[in-house]
């Protein structure tokens, strides 16, 4: 398979990312490395092709943000809003995130080897994201749909105001959000864990240990004890 | 936004380098804070019975040689004087309170940066790199620095508002973030007897942990009554004579990145900041956690 190979020390990032941006068919099955990428914000965002990126090192902010359908490695970090909005397609962060990773993701599925900071997967609408370590608080926030699963730990605040998205915790939580519980773990939530544990690298890791996570529903509707306040 | 930067190098052969180490981690951070850029840095110390005081002055082509004939003559004394373009270092053995007020009625017009034995700092208003240029950050040697990019949100674009600030000898610190609460923290202090120079939300934070100390706080309890007390988002860099200090909000509103390796700490808003450094492959780099703090020791 043909390799593209861009060197950011070299080539500007605009046009690393408008060669990304080019027609789908031209880049469809290709494989692209970036070398050299320091940290540069907006690194492969908006990608719209079957196209297959590595990142070869440390990206900053909104990397691989807006994803469609490709396929992003980063071997190294990333800041803030990593595979922000994503709407399909896949990221797998080697390293560890900063704040916001996947925010609003609507789908495909976000892999981070490493921790993830404060508010991961806020507004989540579809996507599924795994963590390999632990997670910074307000994650899950106003989550809507989707699956995060944490193989470490949860920050304050878990989930909240949540909607139907699941929380899957193999490590501890050190608070729970307005409105977020522990549920059940049904057959089919189990399912889906599996499936992400075997998606995302960690085959090997038992379901059992992690507790599942999402709404009270508490929040849905008016309640009418709150009518004395208006 | 602005950017902050920290180097605390532990190999002894790269100290006299640690101005061309830190440029582009300043410079990196230009698109963080392009108004202003300013720096503390911690050189070699002055004699035992002295101190150097960091002046700057507004106007063009200042006669800091007068100043400094000025100074010798009036207080009987030696000293000396270097300057770099609108700042200039005073080395004397004269007591602060002396020195202070022989500026105040001599040289109304000037600020008085710093005193310490080894800290000089350099702020003024430009770009991160016709800041360093204007002082030859370059060419800078000594132990550990603090530096900052400002992009102002809160308060005017003058050197006075440049970080960074001061509260007490080779003590400074730099914000990236903003105070929510800075005026009420200001009217608290002038009650304690606290003298501001500016209106900087900075400049609040700064006087509040240099009250916390003269209560007798260390700096560690100090920012514990911060984390408290001071409303709003921020990550603070502090240098002292021996360490570096970093804290984060609870929020993690602000960022910040670490690079730990044998020979150097470095700190910076963003890796970006960091990517430059020597053998960077080899470091342990990590994202601070807020609301903890972390201490690195000479």
């Amino acid at each position: 398979m043909e390799t593209l190979k861009f060197d950011l020390a070299t080539k500007p990032l605009r046009e690393v990312n408008q060669f990304l941006h080019g027609d789908a068919s031209g880049l469809d099955g290709k494989t692209v490395e970036i070398e050299n990428p320091n940290g540069a914000h907006n690194i492969a965002v908006g990608l719209k092709a079957d196209v297959q990126v590595t990142i070869k090192g440390h990206a900053g902010y909104y990397a691989a943000g807006m994803n469609q359908l490709a396929k992003v490695v980063v071997e190294g970090s990333v800041g803030s809003g990593v595979a922000e909005n994503m709407m399909s397609g896949h990221v797998h962060v080697k390293g560890f995130a900063s704040n916001a990773a996947g925010a609003t993701a609507n789908g495909g599925l976000l892999v981070i080897d490493g921790d993830a900071g404060l508010r991961t997967a806020i507004a989540l609408k579809g996507a599924d994201i795994v963590v390999g370590g632990s997670v910074g608080s307000f994650s899950a926030f106003m989550a809507q749909a989707g699956n995060l699963v944490i193989l470490g730990d949860a920050g304050e605040g878990l989930g909240d105001s949540i909607y139907e998205a699941r929380l899957f915790v193999r490590g501890t939580v050190k608070s729970l959000g307005a409105d977020c519980e522990e549920k059940t773990m049904g057959a089919e939530e189990r399912k889906i864990l599996v499936d992400l544990l075997a998606k995302s690298g960690h085959k090997d890791v038992s379901p059992d240990s992690f507790k599942l996570y999402g709404s009270a529903r508490n929040l849905y509707n008016f309640h009418v004890d709150n009518a004395g306040a208006y | 936004m602005c950017g902050i930067v920290g180097l605390l190098v532990k190999n002894q052969k790269m100290r006299a380098n640690i101005g061309e180490l830190m440029l582009p981690m300043l410079i990196g951070m230009t698109e963080r804070g392009p108004d202003s850029a300013g720096l503390a840095i911690f050189g070699a110390p002055v004699a035992a019975d002295s101190r150097k005081f960091s002046l700057f002055s507004g106007e063009e082509d200042f006669n800091w040689v007068k100043l400094g004939h000025d100074f010798e003559k009036h207080l009987s004394t030696k000293a000396t004087i270097a300057p770099k373009a609108n700042h200039a270092v005073l080395t004397t053995s004269l007591e602060p309170e002396t020195v202070k007020a022989w500026i105040k009625d001599n040289y109304p017009n000037l600020h008085l940066l710093s005193v310490g034995q080894l800290m000089d700092i350099y702020k003024d208003v430009g770009t991160p790199a016709e800041v360093a240029a204007r002082y030859d950050f370059k060419n800078f040697s000594g132990s550990h620095l603090v530096g900052h990019t400002r992009m102002a949100t809160e308060s005017a674009i003058t050197p006075a508002h440049a970080h960074p600030f001061t509260a007490g000898e080779d003590w400074c610190l730099v914000h990236n973030g903003s105070l929510s609460n800075a005026n009420t923290i200001r009217r608290k202090l002038q009650h304690e007897g606290i003298a501001f120079e500016t209106d900087n939300d900075t400049e609040a934070a700064c006087r509040f942990l240099q009250w916390r100390m003269r209560e007798g706080d260390d700096l560690e309890t100090a920012l514990n009554h911060g984390f408290d007390e001071l409303d709003g988002f921020y990550t603070l860099l502090m240098g002292t004579s021996d360490q570096l200090a970093l804290v984060r909000d609870p929020y993690g509103c602000k960022p910040a990145m670490i690079a730990e390796h044998d020979d150097y700490v470095a700190i910076a808003s963003e890796f970006r900041s960091l990517a430059h450094l020597p053998d960077i492959k080899n470091a342990k780099v990590f994202e601070p956690s807020p609301k903890e703090m972390y201490v690195w020791k000479l």
